[in-house]
């Protein structure tokens, strides 16, 4: 639209005709007050705190509410503006608890800020304040009506954002309450409670401390935490969370998961696992000493400096003995980059085998080979928000990645975007669809096929073939579309589906997979037959100058054959259960010497000789790719005395075995891998970060545990990772195209999604007392009371 | 069924056919009815606005729009269907008037809503009744089905080529949904709480869209001044407010009733001639005089005439022309009590000046009133009042607001009597008690 120019305060602004006032002054840098105004959601004027004076309107306007126009003239701090605020916080103050000093949301009030601005702090009142008990809604959410100022921001965050519409408003005028949507009479323990996603979503946009989290309420005081800002560990949307972390006698405790500053690719979003799923960390299940299996059958707790030893003469032996192609290496989806980088290396290079795997949720290796040779095709998480198109193959993003649902549908809420949903399953997306397609069971193969062109796999493609004609119509009448592909398709199904793709010129695409870092174990070259960027074994490319043995290894379930046939002679496991995910029969490895680096006894470590208790992607630094090949930083925020993070231990047991270590990881001045360097070279700006940190005696020591020296590895050698070292430190995100050679051969399908839901999260999420009570709570059984500090 | 007042200074048209029968479809024929609407066939839409707007007619609905210009705003074409509607939620304190109108003439509501609806192009229009008129509703409903059963609603009317419908609605029993585009949430089957504006009704109204709302006194106008022409209407009345309105006069006076008077008649003459004067001969104490929303009169302040300019200019409004008259045994603070007790209990509650205004000026006097009263609470009252005015989400806030304001302002000694000490009221007071069945 068109530049309108208008008055603000005396400072003329331009800003495009329809823009809500608020907005614009915002952009201005000036800032109306607002309580009830939420961007995204729909208008409410119900608060009247934005109200400005604009010429020739007989009364206070609501600039959330006005929209710019040409010439308008407006006062935002006036007396008479002032005086109106003022006199609302003092209704609203009327009734309100100003429990302000066990409010889990004091010092992050937006009722405290206004009232601290406008001073409303006299009272005319002598009659007793509504009061009214507080409610506890679900595991997650508790409702304090008194503190509620009505905004109907949840109401609204709930309905249009979550698409869920479990809040409502009850009663009218003084009585007019929140309430969720079981009501006392619907439920067993006659209280009112909420059957939803339990994203936490309300409790986030609330403005006051109505609405508070059952993990966090009454637990400390906001300024009493240190606010770390990392990368969610569960699915593959790679949110932004900030955890606050408060010290502990044993470490640094994460107490609360939230979105405070927002200003991470998922923006306002976070769901339940992102906000609540963070307590596994502090479960008291986990391994803090290092057990080494004794001839008896016991573990036995030994120092960390025995367990390297052991672990590091032991697999020297059998590699010298038994040949590096008798050992195999398993390693995590949480993994940072560089560890599976490194992992990957050490196996490659330290102990001469290519069998090297993960626990594979999305054929990423037929995707970019797929897309090998295109540029600019694979979509970055920011388009979900954007496009003008969308069609999504296969999955369900609103259980599998909720952040992908979130984008999805205020896309198309906010850009009127059109979504395609082709599904075997009426998933909740098909609700903002255009259209949606139901397909056949098993048809995802048929259905690439019919899109391809192949008219003779319409029948078994859809339940209803007569539909198919339409549905492809309307996505090739599509321009600019956005192919969101399930991991479902894999091999030659989604060659054909990404074919199809190509004929749209202006398609994109992303292939969805599980967990925080399942991209970057398969960018990161955690496969047999690939190295990092998905380099074939037998044509290294920039690999030639480590040493890699040339055939390709075997892959997980191979490897797990061959120590069932008693050729295994080591199994190293790195942040992975594939016993219990692949349903290993635990007698194939009674030959084979197991090292797990673990969290918790699971049931792949319940098998090791070794097990080194690991710190997880909360407690270490680093960097991972989500699904859609956008990089970002993590950033250390818990602690837990008696573990270390995976990057240490391998170097730790490379070390013990005889490697170099210094060529497993380039460590040591003089290198790239100076933050003011890079800062320097990119901003243009002179090294003054580089020179004040040397000034301060605070130049980065680099270790052999840093992972930041192998990131220089990563930039130099892998395909497509030549990032942006200030972008990633500064915490933002970037999209990289990890470049593909062509598909070579075909190969076995080793797909195995985690079937995870909202409240599921792998193995990890078996140790979260949240997840946990929250599945519980959802399945039916009675509400866990929480003991809550205060009581 | 109440009582049919007259008078000799009432001018009759739209009461033309009370007391005649006129519910009965065939009696209503007689008298002229469905005449309008055929002739509104024969002339065409543009021919109808200009008559409306000739007329000079104001909507009746409180805030005195002139219902021709309302009518033109509509687009001609639209994507999404045109809707006419007819505000029959009449619940402010004091008002009577459309309720007789359903009562005794259910016909010419329903004759108006077709006009309208030609007048602007829609095909369909509502008749929303307020939640405590069910009995009202059964002679709505039977006046629709006899249009049917004649065939002058459905397909086709009167040959014409043209399709109209009506659908008759009750509401819950809120006063809120009296005002427009909470009528048209309740209509839709949600919460009644207005709707931001604009856009207006008249672009996106009712589903979206494009919406005439009028009130059932302004629709029922509509076939009579269709018959007697523009011009004459407006003759009738006070300059730049046409015709006649029903003014319901109620409270202390010898012959409370609804009469039909020209607009700018006068309102002394109307208390004393028309409705007979102050009951028993007492002394008269004040004037509520168009609802309870309008600020009160002294009886000093009554000379004046009952249009929408006349009534601004003295300070007050013509309101919903409901007069309340009050002899000199009102206890103010007990009258203003139940006034600020009715809006509190009407607030939607969805913006916070309104919500907890009214909830702390209703506490407040009812403190006063019990004898509990501060020295600070007058002061107190008018401060919330007066940071009430103008800033809520719809005019309810208004609504409350300047009636308080007119009762602290002009009897502010009264206030004092009760906070001193000297006076208290009966202390207990229950809801209903307070809001009562007007
Ligand atoms: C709180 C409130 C209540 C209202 N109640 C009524 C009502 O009961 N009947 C009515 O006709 N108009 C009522 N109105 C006015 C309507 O919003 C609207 O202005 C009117 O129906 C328009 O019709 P008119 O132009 O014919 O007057 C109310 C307005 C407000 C703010
Ligand atoms: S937790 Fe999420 S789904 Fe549940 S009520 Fe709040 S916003 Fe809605
Ligand atoms: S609970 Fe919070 S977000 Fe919801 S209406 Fe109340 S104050 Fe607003
Ligand atoms: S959507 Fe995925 S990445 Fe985002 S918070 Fe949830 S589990 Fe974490
Ligand atoms: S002024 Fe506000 S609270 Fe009162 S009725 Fe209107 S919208 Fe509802
Ligand atoms: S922010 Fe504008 S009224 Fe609430």
């Amino acid at each position: 639209m068109a530049d309108v120019t208008f008055t603000v305060d005396g400072k003329q602004i331009t800003a495009p005709a329809g823009t809500l006032l608020i907005d614009a002054c915002k952009s201005a840098g000036i800032e109306i007050p607002a309580f009830c105004y939420y961007p995204g959601l729909s208008l409410q004027a119900a608060c009247r705190m934005c109200v400005v004076r604009i010429e020739k309107m007989p009364k206070l306007a609501t600039a959330c509410t006005t929209t710019v126009a040409e010439g308008m003239v407006v006062a935002t701090e006036t007396p008479e503006i002032t005086q109106a605020r003022k006199a609302t916080l003092q209704l609203l103050l009327g009734n309100h608890p100003l429990d302000c000093p066990v409010c889990d949301a004091g010092g992050e009030c937006e009722l405290q800020d206004m009232t601290f601005k406008y001073g409303a702090a006299d009272s005319f009142y002598t009659e007793p304040k509504n009061h009214r008990e507080e409610q506890n809604w679900s595991p997650v959410v508790y409702f304090d009506r008194p503190r509620c100022i009505l905004c109907y921001r949840c109401v609204r965050m709930c309905g249009e954002g979550m698409d869920v519409f479990a809040l409502g408003i009850q009663n009218r005028g003084s009585s007019a309450v929140i309430a969720p949507n079981i009501a006392p009479s619907l439920s067993p323990d006659n209280l009112a409670h909420l059957d939803c996603e339990q994203c936490g979503m309300c409790i986030d946009a609330c403005p006051v401390g109505a609405l508070t989290s059952g993990a966090y309420r009454y637990k400390t005081r906001p300024w009493e935490m240190n606010h770390v800002t990392t990368v969610c560990t569960h699915c593959g949307d790679g949110c932004k969370t900030t955890l606050g972390v408060r010290s502990t006698s044993d470490g640094a405790e994460i107490v609360r998961g939230d979105n405070r500053d927002k200003s991470g690719i998922n923006g306002d979003f976070l769901c339940n696992k992102g906000r609540y799923a963070f307590d596994f960390a502090n479960s008291q299940e986990r391994i803090t000493t290092p057990l080494v299996r004794q001839p008896n059958g016991d573990l036995k707790p030994v120092s960390w400096e025995e367990a390297f030893t052991v672990a590091g003469k032991k697999l020297r032996e059998l590699r010298d003995t038994r040949g590096g192609k008798s050992i195999g290496v398993i390693g995590g989806n949480r993994l940072t980059n560089e560890e599976a980088y490194l992992l990957q290396k050490f196996a490659r290079t330290v102990l001469g085998t290519n069998n090297v795997d993960h626990h594979r949720t999305a054929d990423y290796v037929t995707f970019t080979q797929a897309l090998a040779g295109q540029k600019g095709r694979t979509a970055s998480w920011n388009d979900t928000k954007s496009y003008p198109a969308v069609l999504i193959v296969g999955g369900d993003p609103t259980n599998q990645a909720p952040g992908t649902a979130w984008n999805l549908r205020s896309d198309v809420r906010l850009n009127k975007a059109r979504l395609y949903v082709a599904n075997t399953s009426e998933i909740k997306l098909r609700r903002q669809a255009r259209a949606f397609l139901q397909v056949a069971p098993f048809g995802y193969g048929a259905l690439a096929g019919y899109l391809a062109g192949d008219a003779s796999a319409a029948s078994n493609a859809a339940l209803d073939p007569t539909a198919l004609g339409g549905f492809l119509e309307a996505v090739k009448g599509e321009e600019k579309l956005l192919i969101l592909i399930g991991s479902e398709l894999r091999g030659a199904d989604l060659k054909r589906l990404i074919e199809f793709g190509l004929t749209i010129p202006g398609a994109k695409f992303a292939l969805l997979s599980d967990y925080a870092n399942s991209r970057g174990a398969a960018d990161m070259g955690l496969l047999p037959d690939m190295l990092p960027g998905y380099t074939p074994v037998p044509t290294p490319g920039p690999f030639t100058e480590h040493n890699i043995p040339s055939e390709p290894g075997l892959d997980l379930l191979e490897i797990f054959d061959a120590a069932a046939a008693g050729n295994l002679s080591a199994l190293y496991v790195v942040n992975s259960n594939p016993v219990a995910r692949y349903g290993v029969d635990p007698a194939a490895l009674k030959d084979t010497f197991v090292i797990v680096q673990e969290m918790f006894l699971t049931e792949t470590a319940q098998l090791a000789d070794i097990i080194l208790p690991a710190a997880n992607l909360y407690e270490k630094s680093g960097s991972v790719t989500n699904s859609y090949g956008d990089l970002q930083l993590v950033q250390k925020a818990g602690d837990r005395s008696g573990v270390r993070s995976d990057f240490e231990m391998i170097v730790r047991i490379a070390d013990k075995m005889g490697a170099d270590v210094k060529a497993l990881v380039p460590f040591g001045k003089g290198l790239r891998a100076d933050m003011g360097q890079s800062r320097g070279a990119q901003s243009g700006e002179a090294d003054r970060h580089a020179v004040w940190l040397t000034a301060n005696n605070l130049e980065p020591k680099l270790s052999p545990f840093d992972p930041w020296a192998i990131l220089d590895e990563i930039q130099r050698l892998v395909p497509g990772y030549d990032l942006l070292r200030l972008q990633l430190l500064s915490g933002n995100d970037q999209h990289l195209e990890p470049a593909a050679a062509a598909a070579t051969a075909s190969r076995r399908d080793l797909v195995l999604p985690s079937g995870d839901g909202l409240f599921t999260s792998g193995t990890l999420g078996r140790f979260s007392p949240a997840l946990n009570d929250v599945q519980r709570y959802q399945a039916g059984e009675p509400l866990i009371q929480i003991q809550t500090a205060a009581d | 069924m109440p009582t049919l007042v007259s008078h000799p200074d009432e001018v009759k048209v739209i009461s033309r056919r009370f007391g005649q029968g006129a519910a009965d479809i065939d009696r209503y024929l007689e008298l002229d009815g469905y005449k309008a609407v055929q002739k509104a066939i024969a002339e065409g839409p543009d021919w109808i606005i200009n008559v409306m707007k000739a007329s000079g007619l104001r909507g009746r609905g409180g805030a005195g729009f002139p219902t021709g210009l309302k009518w033109s705003f509509v687009p001609k074409q639209s994507e999404k269907p045109k809707y006419v509607l007819v505000n029959g939620d009449e619940s402010e304190p004091g008002t009577c008037k459309d309720h007789v109108i359903f009562l005794h003439d259910p016909h010419a509501i329903v004759e108006g809503t077709m006009i309208a609806g030609l007048a602007i192009g829609a095909k369909m229009g509502f008749i929303y009744l307020r939640g405590e008129y069910r009995y009202l509703l059964k002679i709505v409903e039977k006046a629709v089905a006899d249009a049917y059963a004649k065939g002058f609603l459905g397909k086709n009317i009167f040959g014409s080529g043209i399709d109209f419908d009506i659908v008759t609605q009750s509401g819950a029993g809120a006063y809120e949904v009296g005002e427009e585009s909470a009528l048209m949430e309740s209509l839709e089957g949600k919460r009644g709480v207005p709707r931001i504006k604009p856009p207006f009704p008249a672009v996106v109204g009712l589903y979206g869209g494009p919406t005439v709302i009028n009130n059932a006194e302004t629709i029922a106008s509509v076939p009579h001044i269709l018959l007697m022409g523009g011009e004459e209407y407006a003759k009738i009345g006070s300059e730049r407010n046409g015709g006649t309105r029903l003014f319901g006069i109620s409270g202390h006076v010898e012959r409370p009733g609804v009469y039909e008077l020209p607009m700018g008649y006068n309102l002394k003459k109307a208390i004393y001639d028309v409705a007979g004067g102050i009951k028993d001969g007492k002394k008269l104490k004040a004037v509520v005089p168009g609802g309870s929303s309008c600020p009160v009169l002294l009886p000093e302040e009554i000379d004046v005439g009952l249009d929408f300019d006349q009534m601004g200019k003295a300070g007050t409004m013509l309101g919903s022309g409901g007069i309340v008259v009050l002899d000199e045994t009102v206890s103010i603070v007990e009258f203003a009590l139940r006034t600020i007790s009715f809006y509190q209990h009407e607030s939607c509650g969805w913006c916070i000046p309104c919500r907890e205004g009214t909830d702390w000026i209703k506490k407040t006097m009812t403190r006063i009133y019990n004898g509990g009263g501060n020295k600070k609470d007058a002061a107190n009252i008018q401060y919330l009042a007066e940071n009430m005015m103008g800033r809520t989400f719809c005019p309810l806030g208004d609504a409350a607001a300047m009636p308080t304001l007119g009762f602290i302002k002009k009897f502010r000694k009264e206030f004092e009597e009760y906070i001193e000490g000297n006076k208290a009221g009966t202390p207990i007071i229950t809801v209903q008690q307070l809001v009562g069945a007007h």
